[in-house]
């Protein structure tokens, strides 16, 4: 009677996967495909791959303080994409990092505040946040006006890299916090303490227990915010000055003039350059625990 | 040390909090400018409640938001369940897989390939409307779905195995032991993974722009469309609003944890003068 | 703090239901409207709210509940992006000239029924046959305006201002704005060379971009709506953008920031028109909701708010709306209506085929991303 009863709560078990199954099928694995489909077509729907090799052979002339040379369009646009996306994702993790651990070493309550204090900002839309640092960081804005307060001269901030890494930062870094956070939270403080009886200092501490065993957390983490900057379209305009063209503005761009086969290109290949990316950083960090 | 943290815990805050702060003066402002300030009204706030496209945009925000929470925390804390006591370890491995796309993925793909699937098979079945509020529904679910799993997945791990047998050995059907033992044991994940579903969906921009279609507009799309006049002083009113509606909920919340944590203390001591007895 | 969110998640939850509920039951007729964002008078300031004015006219004049669905958009492009996906359904659009013909090349807009709209007796002779619209089968004229230079006069040396030239004098490097859109941006640099925006020599848009280029280290930076704070604070001194939209900074300038403006000898004109897409779904009710923003009031409304020139006589010659408008603007924002459709021939933006567009397009990547 027991075995048949618990029989039918393994098969409903089993079948509340269905819906996600079905639903990840069709919702997450088809569009993928479709992006493929278009990537690998042109607008007759016929197979080509000149969407693709337009990303990697597109040139443009280029003229800055290092004189005229010419570069591949969209590699540069990818790179520039790649390295503002990384500094964001490493200020983030330094200065989250410290936090979560702070915010983990509080009392209960007050970790529960100061959570939701990091997640009230997401609560209010973040093109509305992205415009209000537009007014912090103008050159007549709010920060100059303040240090020229202080005599200490205005500095210009807005139209560099700056301040498109700053407005990355400050979107993105309750992303790096959340899941460090969740990971130190469930540490066990036994194994800090055992690590400090065998004589390990602070520093050794950090090194050898609490950074590998944070890893996973560290790693979602990073992937929550170098995603999402890497790809943006909207900070780099706002708060680059329409100066910083990221990769998410060829795509937006691209789709925009109506160009949706390369647009999905573009899509594709980044797709297969971050999922390639993750899956690395993953096996890394895989190895790293295992040792 | 404390009070190296205690600055450090401040300034962050203030990193965090400039720019509401900004959001909140100038929603005070006489003038349109968003940033000069040229007198104290409430004027914007006045506007706003006028304006009844804005107002119904933050209701389709809302009704979005909430829709998408919902079924994606049933759905998510369905799938966990299973994915849980799935065996076979490339099965598993497959569906870790699966849930990690649209983590891994930008927005702006997985706004870009729903998109072109809509269209495409809106096309195929000669739909008028192939992009419209049940195609931002489920784009909405399609990526706050990982984040609930990964909420609630860990906590099915956590739990102790031993206590839905326990549950059963005592008379309970399974089903009853399912819903009586683990899903509290699992909770705090469940609502943990509903207000991220919430947060992230209220959010959302980049994916909304490109799959929402006819008459169903959000508040993020709205501002965004205001690219060519000005974004006035009245959605920064908006925010301000909502920052006090926050703000209050959570002095609300702190009140009652405090009532729970003490009743929580006081059945704990209770229970320790018996064991002790 | 979890519970009571959980709590308020229901309750919203139910309301917006109940919300969407009432929605489906009622049976009342929809006409899909999609324009630009904040180009319709909104209620703001004591003005008409144009939409639901329309709803409660067409509830007493016919008998019929109506309610019209208001979506925006924030370029053409985008509007065009979703309306050729063929995923969405709209019943009236109010597109650029150069928009419109394209669409009317790929056969997306119905003729219209003039029969329905009487109204459009009162757009003037002007805007009659233009290119777009040869024969004045598809369109109906909701806005047009020109583009001009804004300058902060306080900065600006009046010696320096005229043509286009003044947004590329060295000597204000870094306090200009320049169009963060390719086609508005490609045309500063066409017109100030003499050049004809809808050329199909690209040899002559490598000679515009050169110099964009050469404009580019002197830009402060590539703007649409960030222009307003910009030019208001003082944060620029010099940018180019449509002629009303000066009014809106001027309303909000700082102390110290004193702006003017000017028009160069050849600009870009434009027309932005009503028309019917041919997913309409509700083509007489369009044309009635089109010749109902034809007449006075909401008319004279949107035209206040929006405050773009209007080629609705009942607009114009209307003396409330020349007295709340005032001498200087009135001016500014009609400048010679009589000889408008040869300047606007001679200088409106064309389409331009994909080929065009894609190098377009190429182009200003190149550009952006020096």
């Amino acid at each position: 009677m027991k075995r048949k009863a618990s029989g039918s709560l393994a098969l409903v078990q089993r079948l509340a996967l269905a819906p996600y199954s079905a639903w990840s099928v069709l919702f997450i694995v088809v569009p993928l495909i479709f992006v493929a489909y278009y990537a690998f077509t042109d607008l007759q729907f016929h197979f080509t791959t000149e969407n693709i090799t337009r990303f990697f052979t597109a040139t443009s002339v280029v003229t800055d303080e290092s004189g005229t040379r010419e570069v591949h369009t969209y590699l540069l646009i990818f790179m520039r994409s790649l390295k503002l996306a990384v500094i964001s994702t490493v200020i983030c993790l330094i200065f989250g990092y410290p936090f979560a651990y702070l915010i983990s070493k509080a009392s209960e309550r007050t970790q529960s505040i100061l959570i939701t204090l990091i997640m009230i900002p997401m609560w209010m839309n973040f093109l509305i946040r992205t415009y209000a640092w537009m007014t912090i960081l103008q050159d007549t804005g709010i920060f100059n006006g303040f240090l020229s307060l202080l005599g200490l001269g205005r500095i210009h901030i807005i139209g560099t890299e700056s301040a498109v890494v700053i407005g990355m930062v400050y979107d993105y870094f309750p992303y790096m916090i959340l899941p460090i956070y969740s990971v130190m939270a469930k540490m066990d403080v036994k194994l800090i303490e055992a690590a400090r009886d065998l004589g390990c200092n602070g520093a050794g501490v950090l090194r050898r227990v609490i950074w590998p065993l944070s890893l996973p957390g560290v790693i979602s983490g990073v992937t929550m915010v170098l995603i999402p900057s890497i790809s943006t379209f909207y900070i780099s305009q706002k708060l680059g000055n329409g100066k910083f063209y990221l990769i998410g503005d060829a795509i937006e761009g691209q789709y925009t003039a109506n160009n949706l086969h390369f647009a999905a290109a573009i899509a594709f290949i980044l797709m297969v350059i971050l999922l390639f990316g993750m899956a690395f950083m993953q096996r890394f960090a895989n190895k790293r625990a295992a040792v | 040390m404390k009070t190296a943290s205690r600055i450090y815990t401040a300034l962050v805050m203030i990193f965090l909090f400039a720019p509401i702060a900004i959001l909140l003066v100038f929603s005070f402002n006489e003038s349109k400018s968003l940033s000069v300030f040229s007198g104290f009204s409430f004027h914007w706030y006045r506007e706003l409640f006028r304006d009844s496209e804005t107002l119904g945009a933050v209701r389709n925000t809302l009704v979005l938001a909430v829709s998408a929470a919902l079924i994606s925390t049933v759905m998510g804390t369905a799938a966990a369940v299973g994915i849980h006591k799935l065996k076979n370890r490339y099965l598993r491995a497959a569906m870790d897989t699966v849930t990690n796309i649209p983590m891994i993925n930008p927005d702006i793909i997985t706004g870009i390939s729903l998109m072109l699937m809509f269209v495409f098979v809106g096309r195929l079945f000669g739909a008028a409307t192939s992009l419209n509020f049940a195609t931002m529904l489920i784009a909405h679910i399609t990526f706050c779905l990982p984040y609930v799993i990964l909420q609630v997945l860990p906590k099915l791990q956590q739990m102790d195995k031993s206590l839905p047998e326990a549950a059963m050995d005592l008379g309970c059907t399974p089903m009853r032991a399912f819903l009586k033992v683990e899903i509290p044991e699992i909770l705090p994940g469940i609502v943990t993974g509903l207000i991220m579903a919430f947060t992230l969906s209220l959010d959302d921009f980049v994916i909304s722009y490109f799959t929402s279609g006819n008459g169903f507009q959000t508040l993020p799309i709205r501002i965004y469309n205001m690219t060519k006049k000005t974004v006035t002083p009245k959605m920064y009113a908006l925010a301000t609003i909502i920052f006090f509606v926050i703000l209050f909920l959570l002095l609300l919340s702190n009140l009652v944890d405090e009532e729970t944590a003490q009743a929580v203390r006081a059945a704990r001591e209770k229970k320790n003068a018996r064991k002790k007895g | 703090m979890k519970k009571i969110l959980t709590a308020l998640l229901a309750a919203v939850m139910l309301l917006s239901l109940c919300a969407l509920a009432g929605c489906g039951s009622s049976k009342t007729l929809t006409l899909n409207v999609y324009n630009w964002g904040e180009y319709i008078s909104d209620g703001s300031e004591d003005s008409l709210d144009t939409i639901k004015a329309f709803e409660s006219w067409y509830e007493e004049t016919y008998g019929e509940k109506i309610k019209v669905n208001y979506t925006t958009y924030a370029s053409n492009e985008d509007m065009y992006a979703k309306l050729s996906s063929g995923a969405v359904s709209y019943d009236v659009i109010i597109p650029s000239d150069y928009m419109i013909a394209r669409m009317k090349d790929e056969g997306m807009l119905l003729e219209l029924d003039f029969a329905n709209i009487p109204n459009y007796q009162y757009i003037d002779e002007s805007f009659r046959g233009l290119y777009y619209d040869p024969d004045d089968t598809y369109t109906v004229p909701y806005t047009y305006g020109v583009v001009g230079v804004i300058y902060n006069a306080n900065v600006v040396d009046e010696n320096d201002v005229g043509d286009w030239d003044l947004m590329w004098n060295d000597k204000y490097a870094g306090e200009i704005l320049q169009f963060n859109n390719s086609r508005d941006a490609f045309a500063t640099a066409m017109y100030k060379l003499g050049i004809d925006v809808n050329t199909t020599d690209k040899a002559e848009w490598d000679r515009a971009l050169a110099e964009l280029k050469t404009q580019s280290p002197l830009v402060k930076s590539y703007v649409m709506d960030e222009i307003y704070n910009m030019m208001e604070s003082g944060e620029a001194a010099i940018g180019a953008y449509y002629a009303g939209d000066y009014f809106t900074m001027l309303d909000a300038q700082a102390d110290g920031v004193d702006l003017r403006f000017y028009y160069p000898e050849r600009t870009n004109y434009f027309v932005d028109a009503m028309c019917i897409p041919s997913c309409c779904q509700h083509k007489e009710l369009a044309e009635i909701f089109i010749n109902y923003m034809l007449s006075e009031e909401p008319a004279i409304a949107n035209a206040e708010y929006i405050y773009y020139a209007s080629p609705n006589s009942l607009v114009y010659e209307s003396e409330e709306y020349q007295e709340e408008l005032g001498e200087e603007a009135m001016e500014i924002l009609y400048p010679g209506i009589e000889n408008f459709s040869e300047l606007y021939n001679a200088y409106a933006y064309q389409n331009l085929d994909s080929e065009m567009l894609d190098y377009v397009n190429t182009l200003w990547e190149s550009l952006k991303i020096a």
